[in-house]
């Protein structure tokens, strides 16, 4: 039973020694010119323009709690699919059920203006 | 695989869950509803939910009319009359809050069509938690419950009491719950089974795990969660500041519904997981069972505030209660749920001309806005002398009643101090009711309560309390029948 996990053990092995060799490798062989560019938390992109302990719109944790929903909808789909001949109409009925009631949370959503940005 | 379906089919069985189904379909249509009304228009939907509180009635009637108990869902749900019985008081506590609810939230700037949707969802929820009889559906049931009361007690966005009264019970709700799950998770450990009849079958067949510190543990952890939503001391820190802080009719609702529903889902874990463990949960309940009266009791006396003082009053009501358990024979434990019944009748009866006398605001809650009460409006003042008699448990009301099967039942079972402690902390309680009718009485009127109104939903739920805790109280045989066929 656990051998079954071996193959996940080793790639977890391979991925840790990976990332340290990774970054002990370039400590010791790389070179180092700093600059006050590359010290930035992001060298590319944005440039910074404040904190990052700063209060954010409830609107991001709004849109983050309705995609969890919705996520979770989505992954529960895919194994019915795969099953979907074999679960037949119990199986249809069964995530009708769900759909519809996720539905009713959507319709509610957006009616009450979640969705919208501004 | 077709047999695994077949299987699922025939284990599903819809008419256990009727009742709740019906809540569940009628909170999801209030919930469309109330979205596609118009703003700060909700009266219309309080009197659905109280058409879908009616039905759900009907189908409790329909399923304790039916001697049968249906089970469902492979036997994660059992409507049994224990349950059934339970149903009744949930359907009690949700209708009467609905009914004062309406006025109270368009007086204090809150029409909120959710409101009403999730007062049906977490009755469903209390309904699931007394049926349950697998502690994953108790604890399913637990969590519909909780979440929906954690936003109802933060409900008024704008106050900071309310919001501090959301996030406490929040925060506290979910530590509590977390107790819950390491007991269920131990349990589980121990009989490898989380159905609780089962439970309780393994333990009488392995006397030895009687011993194993895992069994104690488990317990221990899942009576500590119980205990923290029914308010026990110690652990009853969140209640008064959840209390004052909640809308009124929240406030009446928690204290009534949800802690029927997680009492009951105690009584049915111990009385059938745990009944080989009896010393150890009656020792443990019997002290806690004193100082949760002495406690209440006592901190209620100092208060100023009555919505407060009745936080704690509730706390004490639900040390009462507990003694019934310590007992677990049969007049203690129909006695419980008898208590409860006349309990969700006479609180909310109480909070109901609390909220009447109060101001936008929440204001005048304390005993000086009381002064001359009873003379200025007689019928507010009859009423709430009423309610706080049954509070007392003076005959001939439904606390006197209730009290005294739940009293009657330690006497029996042997616990004749912890009756006696019940019946003086009885009498100490009567210092703080009391004073509320002194003030009503006694003390020249300040205000002329010009400002008080009177909506027909919060009349017909004084009337329907007040007739609640008269009947009780008068009639008890026809009621405590009911409750001695509903316990096992």
């Amino acid at each position: 039973m656990l051998d079954n996990y071996l193959p996940i053990l080793v790639l977890v092995a391979i991925a840790f020694a990976f990332a340290a060799g990774s970054v002990v490798f370039s400590r010791l062989v790389g070179q180092k010119k700093p600059s006050v560019v590359k010290l930035a938390p992001y060298e590319c992109g944005m440039p910074l323009f404040g904190t990052a302990r700063d209060r954010f719109s409830i609107k991001f944790y709004i849109i983050a709690m309705l995609f969890i929903v919705f996520d979770i909808e989505v992954v529960f789909l895919y194994p019915w699919s795969v099953m979907f001949k074999r679960l037949g109409m119990f199986g249809f009925a069964e995530m009708g059920v769900f759909i519809v009631i996720l539905f009713v949370g959507y319709v509610y959503v957006w009616k009450k203006g979640a969705l919208e940005w501004e | 695989m077709e047999n695994l379906v077949q299987a699922a089919l025939a284990n599903v069985n819809f008419s256990a869950i009727m009742p709740s189904l019906v809540l569940v379909c009628f909170g999801m249509a209030l919930l469309l509803i109330g979205v596609f009304s118009r703003r700060g228009r909700t009266t219309h939907i309080a009197w659905i939910s109280i058409i879908g509180l009616v039905i759900t009635g009907i189908y409790t009637y329909i399923d304790w009319v039916n001697p049968e108990t249906q089970f469902g869902f492979a036997g994660h749900v059992a409507q049994d009359n224990f349950a059934v019985f339970f149903n009744i008081i949930f359907i009690a506590a949700a209708g009467l809050t609905i009914l004062i609810s309406d006025d109270y939230l368009k007086r204090e700037g809150y029409p909120i069509s959710e409101y009403y949707a999730l007062i049906l969802f977490s009755t469903a929820g209390a309904m699931w938690m007394a049926s349950g009889t697998d502690l994953m559906t108790i604890f399913l049931g637990l969590e519909v419950l909780s979440i929906s009361l954690y936003v109802l007690a933060g409900m008024f966005r704008n106050d900071v009491r309310s919001n501090e009264a959301g996030l406490k019970y929040f925060l506290l709700g979910a530590f509590s719950t977390g107790f819950l799950l390491y007991g269920v998770a131990l349990l589980y450990g121990v009989a490898g089974t989380t159905n609780v009849a089962d439970i309780g079958m393994y333990l009488s067949a392995h006397k030895a795990a009687l011993g194993n510190p895992m069994t104690i543990a488990g317990m221990v952890l899942l009576s500590t969660g119980f205990m923290f939503k029914i308010a026990i001391v110690p652990f009853h820190m969140w209640t008064p500041d959840v209390y004052q802080g909640a809308p009124t009719p929240i406030t009446a609702f928690m204290s009534a519904g949800p802690k029927a529903a997680a009492i009951a889902a105690f009584l049915r874990i111990l009385m059938f997981g745990l009944p080989e463990l009896h010393a150890e949960w009656g020792a443990m309940l019997w002290l806690l069972a004193v100082l949760t009266m002495t406690v209440g009791n006592f901190i209620a006396i100092s208060q100023t505030n009555i919505k407060r003082m009745l936080a704690y009053s509730s706390i004490a009501h639900a040390g009462y209660a507990l003694v019934g358990l310590v007992a677990a024979n049969e007049v203690g434990l129909s006695g419980i749920l008898y208590y409860m019944l006349a309990y969700t009748f006479m609180n909310i009866g109480a909070f109901a001309v609390l909220i009447l006398a109060g101001k936008q605001g929440e204001e005048n809650l304390t005993l000086d806005g009381f002064a001359g009460f009873g003379y200025k409006r007689p019928f507010l003042g009859v009423a709430l002398c009423v309610f706080l008699f049954s509070l007392m448990g003076l005959p001939p009301t439904a606390g006197f009643a209730g009290k005294f099967y739940v009293f009657a039942g330690a006497v029996k079972a042997g616990y004749i101090w912890l009756a006696i402690i019940g019946v003086l902390n009885s009498a100490v309680s009567l210092y703080y009711y009391l004073r509320v009718m002194v003030y009503m009485y006694f003390r020249e009127p300040t205000e002329d309560y010009s400002w008080i109104s009177m909506p027909v939903g919060a009349v017909i739920s004084i009337v329907i309390a007040l007739f609640g805790v008269l009947y009780l109280g008068l009639l008890p045989d026809c009621v405590m029948e009911m409750a001695k066929m509903s316990i096992f």
